[in-house]
């Protein structure tokens, strides 16, 4: 038995999307910028699922860039937005401490070319306020980028507010929606969402694929400098077959979105209740304020790979922010940004669920999980100092 | 796969998982915040390593690594012991990704330090150039 409880890293593909697929990939192969019946019939193809797209957030479809992901979506609508500050003059930018990797090193990136960027605390809760970003914003800010919900600890962040209290002062908001799409509501005109990012695969789309929403007004700046595709804002040919699928994937979870996280958070919430039986161990990031799911933990005295590799032998893929996982020295940004310390966020675990898993697989993860932090426990000299009082408990 | 054939086997039945509550020797070495923490027990009789135990905080090749040491010197001689090197147990492993090569070096460390511990309880001399410490290994300071 092999229980995928790794959704938020990728999503198994859906059937519609596979069917939405297959002819652009066997009879309708043409180009989409060819003049001709063939290249016509690609492009008809693009118009339709670009449609579909901006349907699901709320906008129209001339606001929808096709992207190779949630990254390179990431990338283009940060660097756009600074790039039409500088020209104001306006050279500060505000996100949050727990921003994906493409967002924090794109940032990275241009403080070393002269911006400033204010990272917010997104407290011990994993969450901020729209009074914290408002706070925060000053004469030259070009740009607010917040998550709309969290990766590793699944917080959903109140992007309405912030979207109304940006537009309220005319400053650029720009949000990574990787997480949220198409299992949250999103309409970018009633939440005042100027850009947003989304990446197919993370809703049962396929790999390699996603979207920039940017509002008609807003400059963009070319991460791919090209063809006229993507209206001169993205050059290469387009991948068909891959837009197409995130169409039909993002449609079909859209309208099941509702009754997906319905069931989804009744089997989040039974396996948080199940893992927090374990001695020592916390739930990181807001209960309430959280994906369907997304459930991510802490246990005192183990480390996160063993966990994993444990874990995986009993079936169950999960991920976690230990440093061995992240290929660096240091655990999870996240984690830490959250006022976990290393010792602690070394032993987390992120379990996230699709519609696709079961009451019984929830309960057969508590068992594993639960024999397996025993079983690593039990050789941890770390734990050992806990239970003998050489060492005070964290959490 | 990310380990060898040998290092899963080492990390799925660790072998000479425990504690020895009277060791002769104890070594403990690595720290919490980097995530790897090994510590070695010792029981030693005529100079002979003849128990070996150890506990590991750590990733699945900071496991194999110290399942694998203990195997190495448990029935060595004390001096024997005091030449494993690292190296020698990334190929009893059959290797280890090069990030994870820091795990056998806290391996050796480990069973250094419980050495040292050994020497310093009963009063024996030795060559303190011996036992370099962790301090060298540049997985946290470096």
């Amino acid at each position: 038995m092999q229980i995928y409880a790794d959704n938020a890293a990728t999503t198994k593909m859906s059937q519609i999307a596979i069917d939405a697929m297959m002819p652009y990939m066997q009879g309708i192969f043409g180009n989409p910028s060819s003049l001709h019946s063939v290249g016509q019939e690609a492009a008809e193809a693009l118009s339709e699922a670009r449609a579909a797209v901006a349907a699901s957030l709320g906008c129209e479809p001339r606001e929808i860039y096709f992207t190779s992901g949630g990254s390179e979506a990431d990338n283009q609508a940060i660097v756009s937005a600074a790039a039409n500050g500088a020209k104001k003059g306006k050279k500060h930018i505000i996100s949050t401490a727990f921003e994906h990797h493409a967002v924090l090193h794109t940032l990275k990136k241009l403080e070393k070319q002269g911006f400033e960027v204010t990272l917010l605390d997104v407290h011990q809760s994993g969450l901020i306020t729209a009074a914290e970003v408002a706070a925060a914003i000053r004469e030259d800010t070009c740009l607010v980028t917040v998550m709309y919900a969290n990766n590793e600890i699944g917080t959903i962040l109140p992007i309405a507010e912030i979207g109304a209290m940006c537009r309220e002062k005319g400053v650029v908001f720009h949000t990574d929606a990787v997480q949220a799409a198409g299992h949250l509501h999103i309409n970018v005109a009633e939440q005042n969402i100027d850009m947003l990012s989304l990446s197919a695969h993370k809703f049962h789309g396929p790999k390699g694929v996603g979207a920039l929403y940017c509002r008609k007004g807003i400059i963009l700046s070319n991460i791919i400098e090209g063809g006229a595709q993507e209206r001169g804002k993205r050059g290469g040919t387009e991948n068909i077959p891959a837009i197409m699928g995130m169409a039909a994937a993002l449609s079909e979870a859209c309208a099941n979105a509702d009754a997906n996280a319905a069931k989804l958070s009744k089997m989040r919430d039974r396996l948080i209740d199940g893992l927090l039986k374990i001695e020592h161990s916390v739930l990181n990031g807001d209960r309430t304020n959280r994906l369907p799911g997304n459930v991510n933990m802490c246990f005192e005295g183990i480390e996160g790979e063993s966990l994993l590799l444990m874990l995986d032998m009993h079936g169950v893929c999960a991920s976690s922010g230990s440093a061995c996982t992240s290929g660096s020295l240091d655990p999870s940004h996240v984690l830490l940004a959250i006022g976990r310390p290393h010792e602690v966020a070394h032993g987390s675990l992120r379990l996230s669920l699709s519609e696709y898993n079961t009451e019984e697989e929830v309960d057969a993860i508590i068992s594993a999980v639960t024999e397996v932090v025993q079983y690593l426990r039990n050789m941890s000299p770390v734990w050992r100092d806990l239970k003998e009082g050489r060492k005070p408990h964290v959490i | 796969m990310l380990y060898s054939e040998k290092v899963m086997d080492h990390f799925k039945n660790p072998r000479n998982v425990g504690y020895i509550e009277d060791a002769d020797g104890v070594g403990e070495v690595g720290n919490a915040k980097c995530g790897d923490i090994m510590k070695i027990y010792l029981k030693i009789e005529n100079d002979i390593i003849v128990d070996v135990k150890f506990e590991t905080f750590g990733c699945g090749s900071a496991i194999a690594s110290s399942s694998m040491a203990t195997e190495m010197i448990k029935g060595k001689s004390v001096s024997d012991a005091l030449e494993l090197t690292n190296k020698a147990v990334v190929e009893a492993l059959d290797g280890l990704p090069p990030a994870k090569v820091h795990c056998s070096v806290l391996a050796e460390e480990a069973v250094k330090k419980a050495l040292k511990d050994y020497y310093d309880k009963n009063g024996i001399e030795y060559d303190h150039s011996l036992f370099p410490d962790c301090g060298n290994c540049e997985h946290c300071h470096g």
